[in-house]
């Protein structure tokens, strides 16, 4: 009797357990993204800027510990502060005063660096167009359902942002960048954050749908540096940065924060200058956006024991908003045909020049008035 | 029309240049004065700020211990100093490498063009010592300089200890990105131009020295050290290099916000710093600086060892530790801190000082003005000879008015042979004038009961008022001597040789263009031969170069609180010219040969002018 309470029990447990299994397969495809990829960037060197190879850093930090791998990550780093001759903890980049936060450690990879860094890379990186000879690891191999966290330090200015003292990339690059990622399929969604001065400005022009862009100041704003570390001698990390690593800090692979929460990081009082951000473009609700979908690779893994029947069409939750397929073919960009075209191309019969026409005449009147005509006979 | 192409509008406007002639020059003069003037006043002058991004707004907390060591290191330098009876070579060398330097030394030697009665040497002998802190992890490719002179008797021991001090800190740390050159030089100056001329390979003065074998890389910054007393109470900082050069400004910002950060107090000139700008005495204290900072960069002397160093694009100050009767004492562990904040901050530097301005003037040590907003002083005073030029030009294009026997006026045009002989001449007496005293002063020495240094310096001024007596002899060769217009035609060529010599040097040394235009700007404007001769004389010989270099003498002392009376300011004067003849031999300073060669002839030719008849 007692046995059989028992298995009754047993398997309401176990089929409990499988329509919440059968629940939840549901939620497995609500977010339309499979993989994650990350692109950070620091844009500026010399030993003073310190501060950005730092941000850069505590960002790659945070996002490999929600799980992006690696490989997953590109990262381009212009100088190399960790083994600059005037760091006097060499191999380190601290982000907190006191030494408290290695942000280098020892398993870091920089996939672009030192020189490596220029516009014309990081618009390869974003678009694809690489050297056949470009490794995988300097290569953004994402897909239609990636999405792309792209961050940006250095120095900028209103419209442009400063590359290794050198040359600039300016906010229409960019928008044109990422509108040809949207054509190529290149990304599902897409988080930008840039944290420069006046960091507003190169999201004003973007017009690619989904992305979602946040800035550490508005236009006419700097955005300020933390904190001096008085043993280094340089300044540590940037204020938006430094609080955007302490919130990521909270952040753990299961965390269900909203992207809301990220838009209240460093406020005003924290910040100085008023991060900025912009979410038009993008068609999800920011509220359901987890922070996870862009900062981590949260692979949604659950183990049962049970069969799922998959053939029961799941119900998703979320209408697809996209009835009708359209079929999209590209553009010719290489027109080899009528480059390497063997007969030459019909060109358009005009009547010889005037003056060739001119000066033969004058030949033939100067002639004609020097011999007389009877002489006609002798040519014709 | 336009205003310069219609005759008429062209001619009004002659005749309006042509009557309000003085009055404009006269105005001009005082307003390029008044602006002078007026550039010390504090609302005028700009706030120093750092430049250099490198050099940016961190500082370090600098942790320099070993104060009392070095006081301790300097008490043994100078007991070895007094055993050997100049540099203590070998101990120098020991110490060095103990602290883990690369050590090399450099021999020099040096016979004076005559001897130096300032500092009582003739024929120069020494050895400079120098150890290299090579960068732990960086290519020997630049390098920074400490230097502190070894000074005979009993001077700067406390500069070489903390030199050393300094250097065994510093060994420990692997920060450094640059090598770090701690030199001792011997006879100040002469060892540094040897050191420096080894260093770079070039030989402009004539010394012999050894090769250096040693090399840090090119020199981006340099400091040097005068050190002598165990506590001092401010730091005196030392800007004006050889021919009136200027380090970069942002090297006087380091050393000002560093005294600021670590609370020292800083002086320059050896002026303190007022705050009542808007009181006559604050006023005239910062206008008395400003003259002092004129009047250094006006003599052309590197008033410290970093004078040499900016020849070579070298950006270098001079700190002098002054123990005065103030009651707040720094001590040596807190002078070494500010070094050691200077040398870190330069460290960060990527390339060569060059974010801020080069040619400026500091009324004191928070405030500077810069070349945009002195260079009009001097304009106004140029204006001056061209107005008189053009004045001189239309007088000698427009015919005279005809009179009854006009042909005899316009009898002899004299062309241009008659201008050149008084230029030629005044040029040969202004050569003899340069060569002269240095070459005879053996022959001076036999004729007549002097040293050589007072036999230079009086053939020197024979020579000089020599010259004056020129115009009574070359009439005899003049052919145009005594027309209207031969005399016009010199003034107006004086003239613009003046405004051009003037001109440039008042670019590359302001002060000395600025002073020398104060003098012969009057002079040149007023100078003609219908102007009472007697006291036109002595007012010409009162602007003449050597007289303002004497009132020059008497001023410097005056502005620097020491007055003297005449018997000493004569000899004074008497040193100043042999010092600046031995610059030119021993550095190669510019300004006795501009003098002599240039200026001297200049004035020669306006002199000629007023006795032209």
């Amino acid at each position: 009797m007692k046995l059989l309470i028992l298995l009754n029990l047993f398997s309401i447990y176990l089929l409990a357990n499988s329509i919440n299994v059968e629940n939840t397969a549901g939620q497995f495809f609500s977010s339309g993204h499979t993989n994650n990829w990350a692109v950070l960037v620091c844009t500026s060197r010399f030993w003073f800027n310190y501060r950005h190879v730092a941000n850069t850093l505590s960002v790659y930090r945070s996002v490999k510990r929600l799980g992006i791998p690696d490989s997953h990550i590109v990262l381009m780093l212009a100088d190399d502060m960790a083994c600059n001759h005037r760091n006097p903890k060499p191999a380190t980049v601290f982000s907190h005063k006191n030494m408290e936060l290695n942000v280098y450690g020892d398993d870091v990879e920089v996939d672009y660096r030192g020189y490596e860094v220029t516009v014309e890379n990081f618009l390869r990186v974003l678009t694809g167009r690489l050297p056949l000879s470009t490794p995988r690891s300097k290569r953004l191999l994402s897909d239609d359902r990636s999405n792309i966290l792209i961050y940006l330090t250095g120095h900028g200015g209103n419209g442009f942002l400063k590359f290794q003292d050198s040359e600039e990339i300016s906010n229409v690059e960019l928008a044109d960048a990422f509108e040809q990622m949207w054509q190529k399929r290149r990304y599902n969604e897409l988080l930008f954050i840039i944290d420069t001065c006046q960091g507003a400005s190169m999201y004003e022009r973007f017009y690619s749908p989904n992305i979602m862009a946040l800035a550490s100041s508005q236009i006419g704003e700097d955005s300020l540096s933390h904190q001096p570390d008085l043993a280094i001698g340089v300044h540590l990390m940037d204020r938006y940065t430094f609080y955007l690593l302490e919130f990521l800090e909270d952040i753990h692979p299961a965390s269900k924060t909203n992207m809301n929460d990220l838009f209240k990081v460093c406020p005003k009082s924290q910040c100085v200058s008023t991060p900025g951000h912009r979410t038009d473009l993008f068609l999800r609700d920011p509220g359901s956006v987890l922070i996870t979908d862009f900062f981590g690779s949260v692979r949604k893994v659950e183990i049962t024991m049970e069969t799922i029947n998959l053939t029961i069409p799941i119900k998703q939750l979320e209408q697809n908003p996209l009835t009708e397929l359209q079929r999209y073919s590209y553009v010719d960009q290489l027109p080899v045909s009528e480059i390497i075209h063997q007969n030459p191309k019909q060109k358009d019969w005009h009547p010889p020049d005037g003056f060739i026409l001119g000066l033969w005449t004058l030949i033939l009147l100067v002639f004609f008035k020097t011999y007389g005509m009877k002489h006609l006979k002798h040519i014709f | 029309m336009g205003l310069l192409s219609d005759p008429n509008r062209r001619r009004a406007l002659i005749g309006l240049l042509t009557r309000l002639n003085a009055p404009i020059c006269v105005f001009c003069y005082m307003a390029g004065v008044a602006w002078f003037m007026g550039l010390a006043f504090e609302p005028f002058t700009l706030r120093t700020y750092m430049s250099e991004n490198a050099m940016g707004s961190t500082m370090v907390e600098e942790r320099f211990p070993a104060g009392e060591r070095a006081l301790a290191t300097g008490r043994e330098f100078s007991a070895h100093k007094k055993k050997a009876g100049g540099m203590p070579v070998d101990w120098l060398v020991r110490t060095m490498q103990s602290r883990g330097l690369e050590v090399f030394t450099q021999s020099f030697s040096r016979t004076l063009p005559f001897p130096d009665e300032n500092k009582e040497r003739y024929m120069v002998k020494g050895t400079n010592v120098y150890g290299i802190l090579r960068a732990p992890r960086a290519p020997r490719t630049e390098a920074l300089v400490l230097t502190a002179p070894c000074t005979a008797g009993d001077g700067n021991n406390q500069a070489v200890g903390l030199l050393l001090g300094l250097a065994q800190y510093f060994r420990s740390q692997i920060f450094w990105a640059k090598d770090i050159i701690f030199l001792v030089n011997e006879h100040d100056l002469i060892g540094m131009q040897a050191w420096l001329e080894g260093y770079h390979h070039s030989n402009t003065t004539g010394m012999d020295w050894t090769p250096i074998r040693g090399r840090g890389g090119s020199i981006q910054a340099a400091l040097s050290l005068e050190l002598s007393s165990d506590v001092i109470t401010s730091l005196d900082l030392v800007l004006e290099g050889l021919n009136g050069q200027l380090p970069n400004l942002d090297l006087a910002n380091l050393f000002y916000a560093f005294c600021q950060k670590i609370g020292v107090v800083c002086t320059i000139q050896g002026k303190l710093q007022r705050n009542d700008w808007d009181s006559v005495a604050g006023y005239s204290h910062s206008v008395q600086t400003m003259m002092l900072m004129a009047m250094k960069q006006a003599s052309g002397r590197p008033w410290g060892d970093h004078g040499l160093f900016l020849r070579y694009h070298i950006e270098a100050v001079t700190i002098k530790g002054i123990n005065s009767f103030r009651q707040y004492k720094t001590d040596a562990t807190t002078v070494g801190r500010l070094l050691e904040g200077m040398f870190r901050k330069l460290n960060n530097l990527l390339e060569r000082l060059h974010q801020s301005y080069f040619f400026y003037l500091m009324p004191s040590l928070s405030h500077f003005v810069s070349i945009g907003y002195y260079m009009p002083a001097f304009g106004l005073l140029g204006v001056i000879l061209l107005l008189r030029a053009l004045d001189l030009w239309d007088q000698l294009v427009t015919p005279p008015p005809r009179t009854e026997d006009g042909a005899a006026e316009q009898a002899s045009s004299p062309g241009v042979l008659s201008v050149l002989t008084p230029l030629v001449i005044s040029h040969l007496t202004g050569a003899a004038l340069y060569k002269l005293p240095v070459h005879f002063q053996a022959m001076a020495v036999e004729h007549f009961p002097v040293s050589e240094t007072e036999a230079v310096v009086l053939t020197a001024i024979a020579v000089y008022t020599a010259g004056l007596a020129l115009p009574h002899n070359t009439h005899r060769l003049l052919s145009g001597e005594g027309t209207e217009q031969g005399w016009r035609v010199l003034k107006l060529v004086a003239l613009l040789y003046l405004a051009v010599l003037l001109g440039c040097t008042a670019l590359v040394n302001f002060s000395l263009g600025f002073i020398l235009a104060l003098t012969l700007v009057p002079m040149a404007a007023f100078v003609t031969p219908h102007v009472p001769k007697v006291l036109s004389a002595i007012v010409l010989v009162f602007l003449s170069p050597a007289c303002t270099l004497l009132f020059s003498v008497f001023f410097f002392q005056e502005l620097q609180e020491d007055p003297v009376s005449f018997q000493e300011g004569w000899m004074l004067y008497l040193s100043v010219i042999s010092q600046g003849i031995l610059d030119h031999y021993l550095y190669g300073s510019v300004i006795y040969p501009l003098m002599a060669l240039l200026v001297y002839p200049c004035w020669l030719l306006f002199w000629n002018i007023l006795f032209w008849k």
